[in-house]
């Protein structure tokens, strides 16, 4: 008997157009980092030389300072305040078992922004303990400056700490109890029970939370700035913006993208030693009561990375914004014009995103019993999130002024056609924030069984029908879950909109970063106030999906 | 309009890391229009990879696969699912979650004009005897309930060829019973050729004309059938 190897036709004749899409997008993620790659390795080693020397060095060295630090600090915070509301119970307790979660509205460079004023040597904080101690000048006492590595480990510590507080928390109280109680059984204090069983169950979790952080602070432009820190981010700004070397910039970005490729390696590692880590569910911990003044130490202890991470940079725009608008500024044309911007190429980049998103996902999903060839690009095209926005804007430069200048040519027209009408920008966005929305979809098509399309084929439907009439109604709330996480991370975006911006074109976060540079200090807590109220939106959507499960506690937010 | 299916000597297999492993081997099948054929066996003898290959779902290897004078799928051919007038009730049904009972049975018949769909939806409600139910939603019908929606959607584009797989396996004792007699009705009625899939030998009794017994991808006996 022939067998035949090849499929017929009619059966492939379902797919390849999806395919086909969906492998474009994959290697439209993988484009930036491929000419990153190919620009350092191209301009020759004559080249690295002087950047060995001068440059990478100080660099590397305050970014490797800054995510030890960052990383101490978010481990610190994030899991004593885990373990602190699910194995103990306190006055408040409710409240911040959410309100923890707060300080994911704010961008990094909004609080550096807000501390830089609040901590000001003459500014209301400083000011008050001077008042307290009862010195009247600067000159007599003063905390030390923001404006220095230790100060951008504390800013942007206690606004990133979440990522590991969310896994920590998940993981903790899916800890099954009778593990703890062996330990207190073999002679363990409470405490030791903690540092012998429950952390190292939970090492896992803590790993997966560390290193999105850790990204994030990569990833972090405004706030190293703001504090004068010279980290690889700011050095391939600064190269590419004010010495216009563009293959120095992409040799510096190459050197990051080793550090994103170690923290990737940190979270995969991390996930997959959780599945087996939450396999069986159990009674869980039964939290311990504390009583009187531990009670109140511990109510202390857990609002206090709220009050810092969220609570008075808050009050702090909400005052500055106030005071503003009572002076009778009024809010300027400039201001209006960048949050038309801001929303424009917000709800482009999530109208884009949410539709890769879609083609993505679908010719990934699963068709029943076949294995699916298409499930490795959907892992490509959702790794963009790990590439810091800098990075990314260095890596498509080079494509899009090439494909810019061959299409005015070929068009006849003048300029960057491409660069000019903000594409570029929306594609960077696009590609950083396009695992939240392949991610929620796929979610969405696990939760739809395959007979389902089986059935609508057989009632005479095509594929791209049986898409339009029976899943995206039923994948609706996946979408609008994906798309409200784009909208608000794309107006929050600041590294990849200050590279790709087009002349003249200002969003709410470029508006900050230009008053902040300048010091001037005038609109900028409004735009702030705008930017941390959208971000509010997705955090009371993490917080109502309270308890978090353990499979993917971040899935919501950033993977 | 229930035609005849011919099967012959169709070999299915799957890729797998270490090689291809075939399912069903040599197989074949021959049915007058208006039977209905069970094929019976332990799972994993392949039944239902047949019956995914009837509808459009599995490539073939071997063999082909006839509708009338239709030719479904040969190793060089393959009409897509929604191009052969087969329908199928799967095990777990699969109503469409969003749409009314109504709307799922309409769902087929987008060709025809709305009061054709609405006269033809009317007549399917009330041959499965839920004429009442067709403003509920499917997570508001019983198993049984969903089970009649699922017959009359299938039904209701007048297939060439039903296909049925497990369709009892969701049901209690009492309700099994019950339907598999209405069904058979039902499919009489409607002089359907159908091929129906499952492991339990009283369902395969009371539903079909001719019962295959499967074993190793292919039929190897026949049963005598009381009906």
């Amino acid at each position: 008997m022939s067998t035949t190897r090849r499929q017929p036709q009619g059966l492939r004749a379902a797919g390849p157009a999806w395919r086909c899409a969906s492998l474009l997008i994959a290697l439209g993620v993988l484009a930036p980092v491929l000419t990153l790659a190919w620009l350092a390795l191209g301009s020759g080693v004559g080249h690295w030389g002087p950047l060995f020397a001068h440059v990478l060095p100080q660099a590397a060295l305050n970014t490797a300072l800054l995510l030890a630090g960052v990383g101490a600090l978010v481990l610190a915070i994030g899991t004593g305040c885990a373990w602190l509301v699910t194995a103990h119970d306190f006055p408040g307790r409710g409240v911040l078992h959410w309100a923890l979660l707060l300080p994911l509205a704010m961008p990094t460079y909004i609080v550096a922004f807000a501390y830089l004023d609040l901590l000001h040597p003459i500014g209301p904080v400083q000011g008050a303990i001077r008042w307290v101690l009862g010195f009247d000048s600067p000159r007599q006492f003063r905390l030390p400056d923001l404006r220095s590595l230790p100060g951008a480990v504390f800013v942007l510590g206690f606004v990133l700490y979440p990522y590991v507080y969310m896994t920590a928390r998940a993981m903790f109280m899916t800890q099954p109890a009778h593990l703890m109680e062996a330990a207190r059984m073999l002679g363990e204090s409470r405490r030791g029970a903690f540092f012998r069983v429950a952390l190292p169950l939970a090492r896992p979790a803590l790993a997966v939370g560390l290193s999105l952080a850790l990204l994030e602070t990569l990833n972090d432009i405004g706030a190293s700035e703001f504090l004068g820190v010279n980290t690889l981010t700011v050095a391939v700004y600064t190269t590419w913006i004010t010495r216009s070397d563009l293959a120095g910039a992409a040799q510096i970005a190459c050197a990051m993208l080793f550090m994103v490729v170690a923290l990737v390696w940190l979270e995969r590692h991390g996930r997959q030693q959780q599945r087996f880590g939450s396999a069986q569910r159990m009674r869980a911990l039964q939290p311990q009561r504390l009583r009187g003044a531990a009670g109140w130490a511990a109510t202390a202890a857990a609002a206090l990375p709220v009050l810092i991470g969220f609570v008075a940079p808050a009050l702090y725009l909400v005052w500055e914004s106030a005071k503003r608008l009572h002076q009778g500024g009024g809010i300027s044309r400039g201001l209006v014009a960048s949050l038309g911007n801001t929303l424009a190429l917000a709800a482009g980049v999530t109208v884009v995103a949410v539709a890769a998103g879609l083609v993505v996902a679908w010719a990934a999903r699963s068709q029943g019993s076949r294995p699916n060839r298409a499930r490795w690009q959907a892992r490509v095209a959702t790794l963009g999130y790990a590439v810091p926005g800098t990075v990314l804007a260095i890596g498509l430069l080079t494509p899009a002024l090439a494909f810019d200048a061959a299409l005015a040519t070929a068009m006849g027209w003048q300029g960057l056609p491409l660069m000019g009408a903000g594409v570029v920008l929306v594609v960077a966005c696009v590609i950083r924030f396009l695992a939240m929305p392949v991610g929620g979809i796929e979610a969405g098509l696990a939760r739809i069984p395959p007979a389902i399309e089986q059935a609508s084929r057989l009632l005479g439907e095509t594929t791209a029908g049986t898409l339009r009439r029976v899943h995206l109604p039923l994948l609706r709330p996946a979408m609008a879950a994906g798309a409200l996480l784009v909208f608000v991370d794309a107006m929050k975006e600041l590294p990849a909109t200050l590279l790709l911006r087009p002349a003249n074109f200002d969003t709410l976060a470029t508006w900050l970063y230009a008053e902040a540079a300048r010091g001037t200090y005038e609109e900028g807590a409004i735009a702030a106030l705008a930017i941390v109220g959208a971000g509010l939106l997705p955090v009371v959507l993490l917080a109502r999906h309270q308890p978090g499960t353990p499979s993917n506690p971040i899935g919501a937010h950033k993977t | 309009m229930s035609s005849p299916l011919h099967i012959e000597a169709i070999q299915l297999a799957y890729d797998t890391p270490r090689g291809l492993h075939t399912v069903v081997d040599g197989f074949s099948l021959a049915l007058k229009a208006g039977d209905i054929a069970c094929l019976f066996g332990p799972s994993g003898c392949g039944k239902t990879t047949v019956l995914r290959a009837i509808a459009g779902f599995e490539p073939l290897r071997a063999g082909t696969v006839r509708l009338g004078n239709v030719l479904l799928s040969s190793t060089q051919a393959h009409l897509p699912p929604e191009q052969r007038r087969v329908g199928m009730m799967f095990q777990e049904y699969a109503l469409f979650p969003h749409l009314s009972a109504a709307k799922n049975v309409a769902f087929g018949l987008r060709r025809l004009d709305r009061a054709a769909q609405q006269s033809r939806v009317a007549e399917m409600l009330a041959l499965v005897g839920l004429a009442e139910a067709g403003e509920r939603y499917p997570h508001e019908l019983s198993g049984g309930q969903q089970q009649r929606i699922a017959l009359a959607r299938a039904l209701a584009p007048s297939p060439a060829l039903l296909l049925l797989d497990e369709p009892f396996s969701n049901l209690d004792g009492g309700t099994r019973e019950r339907l598999t007699t209405e069904v058979r009705g039902i499919l009489k009625q409607a002089g359907q050729t159908a091929v129906l899939v499952t492991h339990n030998e009283a369902e395969a009794h009371a539903m079909a004309d001719r019962i295959g017994v499967m074993h190793g991808g292919r039929i190897t006996h026949w049963l005598d059938t009381a009906a």
